[in-house]
């Protein structure tokens, strides 16, 4: 560091550096406690033969999936239409967006149950979850998408293909969604990220999902839950790259706290 | 028909995603409103009088005072760290790392943000046992990862990052001719911050402070894993309702959520108010 940084910018830069490290390789350490002093990889082993491990990272896997394509289907062809067809609509929209911060996730759970006590198809198996984790990802995979609309002339490309004689599924599947490819995968990694950490719905409507499966883990195997918290943070670590790396456009913070 | 469909589909999926806010968003909001001043013999504020009681008294002033703190953490914290970055000086490689883990960190909460603090901290973890094995007892000295500290400790993972995240454009927006204006001027450095650099960026930490108070405030995952119910708080008081743990109305439930989507209202308010302040001095 050069002599131009002062004395305060330096220790600011050194106590985020071992704030931010600490955590991450006293956790690695903690993982590998085998009791007394012995070290070594028994909580890895026992967790790659644990099937609830398998099966709470698939469920959660399976919503995020089903999260994005509600996305694909409910909010992504809205949002081109009102920037389309009715700029007018956009406040409604944009307050639509920030809804979700305004309810937090406890709150709206409240309400959801308080709300559906049925059919059982609906709320019965897991898949119910999806409805939540579409508002949690809302904020974040607005911001991309709008972001990613401002960025192309929807307008031209739209009426160029509809002059050439497409509809509107050959519009979206051959003109705008190539365009908007790397906003889209920016707003899936997002959710992806929200829903793979996602605790609060899962936990208070009994489902077993990943975030669920780490907490119940760590009340009995303590280093297991170590391990679990590492996985879980190259996860986050994963899908954040990947929006840096196709985006390049401003990242956006998830909402699972 | 073809061309008439065709111009109505557009209105079709405008009219499937408002239904579905609807239904699922601003319906169970209203619910949750309604419910907590309406008993069963018509309205009634008995819910939210019930709210004053010490147990959920002592929630809400948990919850403010935490989410306060946290806020204040991650405003010095990561306000001070983004600045430092963004010197000259700073090398740039270390610059992106930053800014790219706090993208990761920002994002990293909840039930593993706890385990991880739990391992490093907890009673038994790692760092608490290293630390008392040089002869420092931190729980001796009065520390505790399970208190409203140990709790701000651990937001502040998540709240650094975030703050360094939000307040960079804007440290980013106060431009090197102005500090070399007040310097030539024969301002001080203090001079300089007390004078210009404050004026100009208080809106933009203002609108931070309130951004990451609401994010500490509604906060769930991370103190239920970490406290299990041991400290008060309303998101925890709520879910103790949902799920029967207290013999409680639902309605007190309601009236708890009522009251978080009150405080985040005006949260988001201020955050308005001064976010389009602090867009004064954008271009």
């Amino acid at each position: 560091m050069s002599a131009r940084l002062g004395p305060v910018a330096v220790l600011a830069i050194v106590l985020g550096i071992v704030f931010f490290l600490t955590p991450l390789i006293v956790t690695f350490a903690f993982s590998l406690w085998e009791g007394g002093d012995r070290y070594g990889f028994a909580a890895y082993r026992s967790l790659v033969g644990d099937p609830d491990l398998w099966a709470s990272l698939l469920l959660s896997l399976r919503l995020a999936a089903e999260t994005m394509l509600l996305g694909m289907v409910l909010l992504v062809p809205s949002m081109i239409f009102v920037h389309l067809k009715a700029p007018g609509l956009k406040p409604l929209f944009e307050f639509i967006a920030a809804l979700p911060f305004v309810v937090p996730a406890i709150a709206l759970v409240a309400g959801l149950s308080a709300l559906y006590t049925g059919p059982a198809w609906l709320i019965g198996t897991p898949n119910y979850l999806v409805i939540p984790y579409f508002f949690l990802a809302l904020p974040y995979a607005y911001r991309a998408i709008d972001v990613g609309l401002s960025a192309i002339d929807v307008r031209t490309l739209t009426d160029a293909a509809h002059s050439l004689g497409a509809g509107w599924g050959q519009v979206f599947r051959l003109v705008l969604l190539p365009n908007l490819s790397t906003a889209l995968l920016g707003a899936t990694l997002l959710t992806l990220t929200i829903v793979m950490g996602e605790f609060t719905f899962a936990s208070v409507l009994l489902f077993k999902t990943f975030a669920v499966y780490i907490n119940d883990t760590g009340s009995s195997k303590v280093t297991e839950a170590a391990a679990l918290s590492l996985l879980s943070f190259v996860i986050t670590w994963a899908a954040m790259l990947g929006v840096l790396l196709t985006g390049r456009n401003t990242t956006d913070l998830g909402g699972t706290h | 028909m073809p061309a008439l469909l065709a111009r109505a589909v557009p209105w079709l999926f405008v009219a499937a995603f408002l239904a579905f806010v609807a239904a699922f968003m601003l319906a169970p909001m209203v619910t949750v409103l309604v419910q907590a001043v309406w008993g069963d013999h018509g309205p009634t504020l008995a819910y939210v009088r019930q709210l004053g009681e010490y147990r959920y008294a002592t929630a809400f002033a948990n919850s403010l005072i935490l989410s306060a703190a946290a806020a204040a953490v991650g405003v010095v914290g990561g306000g001070l760290l983004a600045y430092a970055l963004l010197r000259p000086g700073a090398p740039g490689w270390l610059r992106s790392a930053m800014t790219s883990f706090s993208a990761v960190a920002a994002n990293f909460a909840g039930v593993p943000l706890a385990f991880a603090f739990i391992s490093t901290l907890g009673t038994l973890g790692l760092l608490t046992a290293q630390l008392k094995r040089l002869g420092i007892d931190i729980y001796g000295l009065g520390f505790s990862l399970y208190s409203l500290g140990g709790l701000t400790l651990t937001y502040a993972y998540f709240q650094v990052p975030l703050m360094l995240i939000i307040i960079t454009p804007a440290l980013r927006g106060l431009r090197a001719e102005w500090r070399d204006a007040a310097e030539n001027l024969g301002a001080t450095v203090w001079q300089y911050w007390w004078r210009v650099g404050l004026p100009v960026l208080w809106p933009s930490l203002l609108a931070a402070f309130v951004l990451l108070f609401g994010n500490a405030f509604s906060a769930y995952a991370t103190p239920y894993a970490l406290t299990a119910g041991n400290i008060q708080l309303v998101p925890t008081e709520i879910s103790n309702v949902l799920s029967g743990n207290v013999m409680e109305s639902p309605q007190l439930g309601a009236a708890l959520a009522a009251g978080m989507i009150v405080v985040m209202t005006a949260v988001l308010l201020v955050y308005w108010l001064a976010a389009r302040k602090a867009a004064r001095w954008r271009r």
